[in-house]
Order: C-alpha cells, then structure tokens, then sequence
C-alpha cells in the first residue's frame, strides 16, 4: 500500500472521472451535442477537475506536512536524557530512527533505548500513510460524485473549464518569475552577510584580490584582500577579446546570409553557424586549454614574445568563436527584417550590393545588430567553463593579452569549491561577485531588449 | 480630360526616347509577358493601364532592370534607351539606372534625415565636387517635387516621419536628384489620399516638360488626366497604346473598350 501506488490508483480514478462526466453530459442531452451548452470533453474536464485538484493539494500537503508531524511525535516519545541533546545531535538520532525504520541499519544493533522509538516510528508511518490512502480516495470520489451532480445541459462547462486553465497558466508563469526574484534575493542578502565583514567601497575599488580569512587568529598568511578590479579587468578583458573576433565575423556572416548567398546556401549555413552555439562550453574549455593556448604560446615564443600558458588571448578567442552565432544569427534576421521597398529605392537609384547594404541596409538594422551585440557581449561576460579551464587563477590588473587574467566567473567557481565554511568571507565574496555580475548583464540585456523594442516599432 | 487636344502628341514633334520589341519576361518556367513592342515618347507621359497582373509592372521593372533583382526572372527581346541597348551584356546596370530612375507604389524613404535622402543618389555616383555643389541639388530637387517650401527649414528630420503624399514626394525628389532622363512610376498613388494624389498628378505635369515619364496606374481617370500616351495591357499582352484621347474616346479593340468603361478589371 505504498504512496506510488496511490498515485497511480488516483490518476485512474481522474480518468474515470473525465469518462463519467463526458458520457453524463452524453446522456442527459439524449446523444444530441447541439442540445448541450459546452462540447461533451469539457464536462470531462470538469469532473476531473473536481475530481483531481482536491487530491492533488492534499496529497501535496500531506508529503510536505507528514516528515515534521512524525518527527515531532517521535521525539515527544524519546527519553528524557536524548531530548534534551542539543539540535544537532538530535538530529544525528532521528536520522538514526528512521535508517532502523527503513531498514538500513540492522535492527538488533540499536541501542535499546531507542528500540521501542523505532517499532513506534515504525507504526506511525504505517498508520499515516492508511490514513492518507482513505481520505485521498474518499476525497477524489466525492469530488468526482459532485462534480457529476453538477452537470445539466446548460450548465457552462466550457467557461469552467477554460478559467481553470487560465489559472494554471497564471499559477506557472508566476513560479518562473518568484524563482527569479528568489534567487535575487539570496545573491542580496548573503553578499549583504559579506559587505558586512569587507567594506563595499574596498570591493569594488580596491587593486588586490586575494581571498583569505584565517581560520585562527595566529595565522601567518591569512591577511585577505577583497578587491575586485583585477577581476572585473580581467573579465573586460577577455570580453573584449571575444568581441573583437565575434562581431566582425559574426555581422559579415550575417550580411553575406542575409544579402549574397542563394536559399540553397543559406539553408545550410544558417544551422551549420546556429551549431556553434550547441557546443557544450566545457568542449570549447578544452579546445582552449589544450589547443589553442599551447598555439599561441609557441606562435609567441618563435617571434621572442613572452606568452603566459594561460593567456587572455588564448580564452577571448575561444569564447569569440562561441558567440559568433549570438551575432550572426540575430544580426541576420534583422538585416532581413528590413523592407524590400528599400533595397528596391536604393538599387532603383543606381546603387550597387555593397553601397545598398553599407548605406541602406546596415543602418536600417543598426539597432537590431547593436542589441545582438550587447546581448552577445553579456554572454561574454558570464562564461565560466571556458575561462576556468583556459585563462587561469591570477588575478592581474593587465591590459596585454598575452598576459594571464582572470574573471569574475572563475573566482566564483573556484570560491565555492571544496571544503569551505559557508559562513566566511571568502565564500561569501562568491555571491557579492555574483550580484555584480548579475546586476551587469542584467542591464546589458534589459538596454538591448528596449533598443529591439525601438527597431520593432519603426517598420510596423 | 482637360485640355485633351493641348495634350495630344503631334506627329512631327514626336521623338522616341525608349523603344521596346518583343519584350517577354519569364518568372522561371511561367511567361507573365508576351512579345511587348511599345515607343516611349521623350518628355512626355506614358501610362500603362490594365487589369491586376496584367504585367505593366513586370514591363516597367524591365526598362531599369529592376527585374534582375528578382530570382528565376528572365528578360528577352530588345529595349533601347536612346539606341543604347539596355540588356546588352556592357551596359553597366548601375549606369542604365541613374539615367532610368524609378518611383515605387509605396514611399521607401531611407531611414535617414530628408537631406540624406535626396542626396544618396548624388553621393552614390560622385554628382556633386562638394558640399554647397551637394545642398544645390538638394535645394533643386526638393524644389522640382514641391516639397522644399514644407521642408526646406526641417532637412534633418528623418525622413519616415513626413506624411504619405510627402514620402513620396520625397522618393520623387530623391529619383530627380540622379538626374535621370526617365524616371518610371509603379502605381505611385496609389496609397495616397484624393489631395496627395493631385499633388503628385500636377507634379509629374511640370516633370514631362524635362523628363520621360512611363507610369503605371490602376485608375483610368489618373491616366486620362496625365498622360499624352496610355498602352493598354491584358493577360501579358500589350492590347492597345495610342494617344491618351484615343484610347479614351475611341479605342480600337474591344477588350480595350470593355475596360476603360468598366465591364471588366
């Protein structure tokens, strides 16, 4: 008499239900659809929806409710001398209880004490999920029997019915955006717990990072620094990078797309390029490491210039080639957004390809293309893989290239690795560079949605 | 019809600007022209009425080469411009066409100001040795379109906020400042309310005097009020061309006649 088979026993009843509620509907308009107000389906729906909603939210509480209500009466049957243990160790007990219960640990090496706890958990348990196994099926039947009772030929099922939807469409919608604010939520408030120990104005001016706290007060070595510049450079840097290799091959991709090649062609590039995008960055990450940062240093090394093994350069490439379809893509549907009635004037006029497409065409779709690129460089800045396998820890103020950086994204993933206390600065600096990180992309999306928004409005 | 005898092409004064024979357009496999032998007389206007799909556009897309933009589409026969042949395989495109310049059925002004618009022509075939050579032909330009006095103080503003009528006087502006010797008009009002319309009408009455005009129209009073010449298409053929007058009071064929009295189109 498991809960999964009350699922299943539930989920026929439903079905039986929509079968219930359409043949009803059926019979009382004497097999005539046109004498009923809804199509014969929707009074199905609706008994089911009579007949499932109920059980469903309180089989939902039940599961959520069930673990604290049982906890609790087995802790008011322990002894005195194990409840009065601090929380955690009472803990470590209950978590003790319910591996006998389930049977992960033998049974006769319990401790004694506890032995008559375990038979009762045991029971309790038992007695719960009966319970929940009755009212869940005297619940679905009695809404399916009300639901039933309420269908008439006039009654407006369909209404019903579609308002339900409607809510769960709501009800969706609004976990998406409680999840986002959520998480906002968290990255303020545990990088208010850091700006409490490292002041603001240090993190976001200061030149040094070097996130250590001591664990003893006599520690040598465990003065941290908390300054952020080196990372946001280092991060501006390999975007830029990236950019300087995605834009120019990314619109000259778009334009020769969208203005040159014949449908034919364009039916291959347009996924061959969108592929790009599909590769998993952790793929790029070692092409980076492996391939492409050994190249430039050798490149480097045989024209006399000093190149770090893990260099800006080498991670910016990379990371360009894998926005290049964020580019193109968008700047191609834009460019091919524009009018006809344009290209027409212009060629009308004597203009060639090339002067239509640079003085018509490109500033036409010029906001278009700005926000891809805005959106593209967004990205840029919150790439982890490739930068964490290919551009390395040290934390540089540097504008050479060649040199090794790091970023905003690689110290977030290398604070949170590992043995750490959740509680320190160190781990805590994770979510202040996170909300730094978040608040800038977020601004760069929302500008280039306001500048597509713009562009929209101008050709309608 | 006013004035239809002022407006009649006499026989001595006629000189041929464009000359067509047995023009025939393919879009692929399907013809959507047949065997088209049309003169276009200099400094005048031409219409060509018909019904819808008729093919008046498609031929007059073949006078600039328009159609070349178009994929599949396939022009034969001959079409001289003063007897330069237009599809000969020298004739530089970009030439041919900022002597033959078109107007379309709706205003494309560029989204640029009203100055950049008028002078992208110039700029784009070097007409003008520097910037007060350039505002020159703007100022012309505006002036022979009839704009200039509505937006002769405003020359930055762009040019996608001005209303229909001035769009498209504007698109005419633009074509004039090439300095075409034939400027080709698809349906150029028909997107245009009854005033904006007359605008354009008495427009293209004081262009004949220095251009070649070929417009294509969907109204038969528009082609009655400003055409010296009317060519009548039907189902890919040209039916009919005479004088305007002629066409109008005595047409020859009787698809012709079914037409302009409104039997059929």
């Amino acid at each position: 008499m498991s809960l999964s088979l009350l699922v299943v026993v539930l989920l026929g009843l439903t079905i039986l239900g929509y079968y219930l509620g359409k043949s009803r509907s059926l019979a009382l308009a004497g097999g005539k659809i046109r004498g009923l107000h809804s199509l014969p389906m929707f009074y199905g729906w609706y008994v089911v929806l009579w007949c499932g909603i109920p059980t469903l939210l309180l089989f939902g509480v039940w599961i959520a409710m069930e673990d604290w209500v049982v906890r609790s009466m087995v802790i008011s049957e322990l002894p005195e001398a194990i409840r009065s243990l601090p929380a955690d160790r009472l803990g470590l007990v209950i978590s003790d209880i319910r591996n006998l219960a389930y049977g992960n640990i033998p049974l006769d090496k319990a401790d004694p004490a506890i032995r008559p706890v375990v038979d009762h958990y045991i029971s309790l348990r038992q007695t719960g999920t009966a319970a929940v196994w009755v009212v869940c099926l005297c619940l679905g039947i009695a809404g399916l029997l009300y639901g039933r009772s309420r269908i008439s030929t006039e009654f407006r099922a369909r209404n019903r019915v579609e308002n339900a939807a409607n809510i769960l469409l709501i009800i969706s919608s609004t976990i998406a955006v409680l999840t986002t604010i959520g998480i906002v939520l968290s990255l303020v408030f545990e990088a208010l717990r850091f700006f409490a120990s490292v002041n603001p104005f240090e993190f976001v001016f200061g030149l040094t990072w070097s996130p250590q706290t001591a664990i003893r007060a006599d520690q040598v070595g465990s003065s941290g620094a908390f300054g952020a510049v080196p990372l946001f450079v280092g991060t501006l840097l390999i975007a830029a990078i990236a950019m300087l290799v995605a834009v120019p091959i990314g619109l000259m991709a778009a334009v020769y797309m969208a203005e040159y090649s014949g449908p034919k062609v364009r039916a291959w590039t347009k996924p061959a390029l969108e592929v790009l995008a599909g590769i998993p960055t952790v793929v790029y990450g070692f092409f980076a490491a492996l391939t492409v940062a050994p190249f430039i240093r050798n490149a480097g090394e045989s024209i006399g210039l000093e190149v770090a093994s893990q260099s800006a350069l080498a991670a910016g490439l990379v990371m360009g080639i894998m926005i290049i379809p964020f580019v193109s893509s968008l700047s191609d549907d834009v460019i091919n957004a524009v009018p006809q009635s344009l290209r027409d004037g212009s060629y009308g006029l004597g203009a060639t390809k090339s002067e239509t497409i640079k003085r018509v065409i490109l500033p036409a779709a010029l906001p278009g293309i700005a926000a891809s690129v805005i959106l593209a460089f967004s990205r840029a800045l919150g790439e982890t893989m490739i930068v964490v396998m290919a551009a390395g820890l040290a934390a540089n103020i540097t504008a050479n290239p060649l040199a090794a950086v790091t970023t905003v994204t690689v110290h977030i993933a290398s604070l949170l690795v590992g043995d750490q206390e959740f509680d320190s600065p160190k781990t805590l600096a994770a979510f202040a560079l996170g909300l730094v990180l978040f608040i800038v992309t977020l601004s760069l999306n929302i500008v280039a949605l306001r500048i597509v928004k713009k562009y929209r409005e101008q050709y309608d | 019809m006013q004035n239809g005898t002022h407006n009649d092409l006499r026989q001595s004064e006629i000189e041929i600007k464009m000359v067509t024979r047995k023009v025939g357009v393919f879009y692929g496999e399907k013809q959507a022209l047949y065997d088209v032998d049309l003169d276009i007389p200099a400094r005048a206007v031409t219409a060509l009425i018909g019904p819808s799909g008729c093919g008046k556009s498609t031929f007059l897309r073949c006078l600039n080469r328009m159609n070349d933009t178009i994929r599949d589409c396939r022009v034969v026969g001959d079409i001289t411009l003063d007897k330069l042949d237009v599809y000969d395989s020298k004739v530089d495109v970009v030439q041919l066409r900022a002597r033959v310049g078109m107007v379309f059925q709706k205003a494309n002004p560029f989204p640029k100001s009203i100055y950049e618009n008028v002078a992208y022509g110039p700029r784009i075939h070097g007409l003008a040795e520097n910037t007060e050579h350039l505002d020159h032909i703007v100022e012309t330009s505006l002036k022979q379109a009839g704009l200039w006095k509505e937006v002769g103080n405003r020359l930055q503003e762009s040019g996608t906020g001005l209303s229909g009528g001035q769009q498209q006087r504007l698109c005419i502006a633009r074509a004039i400042a090439v300095a075409p010797e034939v400027i080709l008009m698809d349906e150029p009002c028909s997107a245009l309310d009854p005033i904006a319309t007359a605008h354009i009408e008495e427009l293209m009455d004081e262009l004949r005097e220095q251009y070649t005009i070929v417009i294509v129209t969907h109204s038969m009073q528009q082609a009655a009020r400003v055409s010296q010449k009317t060519a009548f298409f039907h189902l890919g053929n040209l039916v009919e061309t005479d004088d305007t007058r002629v066409i109008f009071t005595n047409p020859k064929d009787e698809r012709t006649q079914g037409y302009i009295t409104g039997r059929f189109g």
